[in-house]
């Protein structure tokens, strides 16, 4: 919670967009702790500061969506993934738990071993691209943590996903 | 349809426990009976007044008593009671004999009587059941011993020995269930093991909300729970002590993640899933040595496990052809049957306590279903529909199903309901707030 209200006053300062909220669910004992004090024009931890997590969730993109019961990654899921894998390769300080998620629309078990696909498909992708698989951890979430709340495919769409949650870092 | 057989059968010895006080064998020339089946069935009239009270201490006890059985009763769909605004005469002696023509006159075709008696913390509780029409008792008047604190107890035992007598059914109503609590909204809800009384009373909490909990599942001797737990960020099986409140983590191989467990009906081994490198598959654990065997072996996602009451057969699902489909195997793993065949996908399949059935949550075409099918495939049977029903569970007499509905939309939440096998008597059970993931209890001893 402490992350969340943190990263929430950063982007209200930066004007960004309140879509970008990292999910608020991740293991806080794994998750970058706050960063605080200023370094020349760039305040470390924020989105302009290219080594922090709100640069990674908000320039690199830090989730993947997936089709309807799918765990095959798209074209553009990939596209992030590329990204994804160049900023763990460049900031070795940090390890990555992924979290995949499924929409409501499936029962709880099997949305659990989807999610666990659409994770494991995210974290194949990334050690395929050089990061070392001991920096990855997999989870599966199902159902459970809806980031959209409408029962229509506009939110379904953006719950099917994979999140890469950054855990380390400075000032880990 | 509901009959009053004019055959000369009489249900006897049902339910042998308990004293007998006055042991009769009635003489009935035509017994009380209701024949369940899949038609559409006429309530039976039944009345059901004050308890006597045979201590001073026992006065509210005795009408509290007589409105549990008349629930329990009525909450069936099978009987309908008759108000007490309507009674000609009353009972004021539990011994002395029953005008029958005055509970003729108002229709009541059955009548429960009781007498309720309190010394310290110990309550005894004895019934008759009257078949009013032949003018004789059906079955033995019983009694029941129970603590005070325990009296909803005391009343259930007498609805399931009414009910058994009138139905031919297994009882049920003495038994719990066990269930995930919910609250908050569907992008930060907490969600909590739970226990309570198969009608909702006495409801207690076995964890906290400080991590998800899903899919409790009692052990066969009601006194353990196993569930899924996210306390270590990761989904791992738990068996939880109901009486200590006390757990230990079963699965925690680093690397993985377990879910949906179940007991098999000795109590000594776990069927789960477990996922690793993005695969799931079922794996079977001795719950004391925690030796584990993998029973399934594919690509596909296979889950949702249930053992057969014999604990010789295991029914999941798998997605190997495809969708979701059932299947049947072995329990010790091996060649696996596809038992469904029907439009859509199937999952969380429960063996019916009875073996003759199997329980299932349904999609198809954009809606979810609760059914049931043989265990060949055959006679599959829905019993609900809406935006989404899942997750059955049995009644211990394999006639009743409970399960999760939850409502569309942003403020869409969860409820348990209930319904019969017959699709009859769909009706949700109340709890302090919203409920998901139920798993009903054996018979309490």
């Amino acid at each position: 919670m402490k992350r969340f209200l943190t990263y929430s006053l950063l982007i209200a300062a930066l004007g960004l967009t309140a879509c970008t909220n990292p999910d608020r669910f991740g293991s806080d004992s794994l998750d970058a702790g706050t960063n605080t004090g200023t370094t020349g024009g760039i305040i470390p931890g924020s989105a302009n500061d290219p080594a922090s997590t709100a640069y990674f969730q908000q320039a690199v993109g830090d989730r993947v969506l997936f089709e309807v019961d799918q765990s095959t990654l798209t074209n553009q899921g990939r596209t992030t993934l590329d990204g994804q894998a160049s900023w763990l390769l460049t900031n070795t300080d940090y390890q990555a738990v992924i979290e995949g998620h499924a929409d409501e629309q499936g029962t709880r078990q099997y949305n659990l071993a989807l999610g666990a696909r659409r994770a494991n498909a995210a974290q194949e992708y990334l050690i395929s691209k050089g990061v070392p698989a001991s920096r990855l951890k997999v989870v599966s979430y199902g159902k459970e943590r809806p980031i959209e709340i409408c029962s229509n495919e506009a939110c379904y769409a953006k719950n099917r996903r994979a999140v890469t949650v950054l855990a380390g870092g400075l000032t880990s | 349809m509901q009959q009053l057989l004019l055959s000369l059968f009489l249900s006897l010895g049902l339910i042998l426990t308990g004293a007998s006080p006055n042991s009769s064998v009635a003489q009935a020339q035509e017994p009380l009976r209701i024949i369940i089946d899949e038609a559409i069935i006429e309530p039976l009239p039944v009345a059901v007044p004050a308890f006597q009270a045979e201590s001073p201490e026992a006065g509210k006890m005795a009408v509290d008593l007589a409105r549990v059985v008349a629930a329990d009763l009525t909450g069936t769909g099978l009987f309908r009671e008759i108000p007490s605004s309507a009674y000609i005469s009353t009972i004021s002696d539990f011994n002395a004999s029953v005008q029958f023509a005055d509970w003729k006159a108002i229709n009541a075709q059955a009548l429960v009587t009781g007498a309720v008696n309190v010394q310290g913390n110990t309550l005894n509780v004895k019934f008759r059941l009257y078949d009013v029409f032949s003018g004789a008792e059906l079955g033995s008047g019983l009694q029941f011993s129970g603590t005070v604190d325990g009296w909803r107890r005391m009343a259930h035992k007498v609805s399931d020995a009414v009910y058994a007598r009138i139905t031919g059914e297994g009882p049920y109503f003495d038994s719990r269930v066990v269930y995930v609590s919910e609250t908050g909204p569907k992008d930060d809800r907490k969600k909590r093991l739970a226990i309570m009384d198969y009608d909702g009373a006495n409801v207690q909490y076995l964890t906290d909300s400080g991590a998800i909990v899903l899919a409790p599942r009692f052990s066969p001797t009601g006194d353990r729970v196993l569930y899924t737990g996210y306390e270590s960020g990761f989904p791992r099986i738990y068996v939880l002590d109901i009486g200590s409140v006390q757990r230990r983590v079963l699965e925690s191989a680093e690397g993985t993640m377990s879910f949906a467990p179940r007991f098999s009906p000795s109590g000594q081994t776990v069927v789960y899933s477990l996922s690793q490198g993005g695969n799931t598959d079922i794996y079977s654990m001795d719950i004391n040595s925690g030796q584990s065997v993998r029973l399934t072996n594919t690509p596909a996602i296979e889950t949702a496990p249930s053992y057969s009451p014999d604990g010789s057969r295991i029914v999941f699902e798998s997605d190997r052809s495809g969708t979701q489909q059932l299947y049947v195997m072995p329990a010790t793993g091996g060649e696996a049957q596809r038992i469904s065949f029907g439009e859509g996908r199937y999952g969380t399949p429960v063996w019916s306590p009875r073996g003759d059935l199997v329980a299932f949550t349904k999609q198809n075409k954009g809606r979810f279903h609760i059914g049931v099918m043989r265990l060949d495939g055959s006679q599959e049977r829905l019993l609900t529909a809406s935006f989404l029903d899942e997750g059955p569970t049995w009644a211990p007499n394999g006639r009743v199903i409970m399960f999760a509905r939850e409502t569309q939309g942003e403020a869409g939440s969860s409820t348990l309901y209930s319904v019969d096998i017959s699709g009859r008597n769909l009706r949700p059970v109340s709890t302090p707030s919203g409920g998901s993931d139920p798993s009903w209890s054996p018979l309490q001893k």
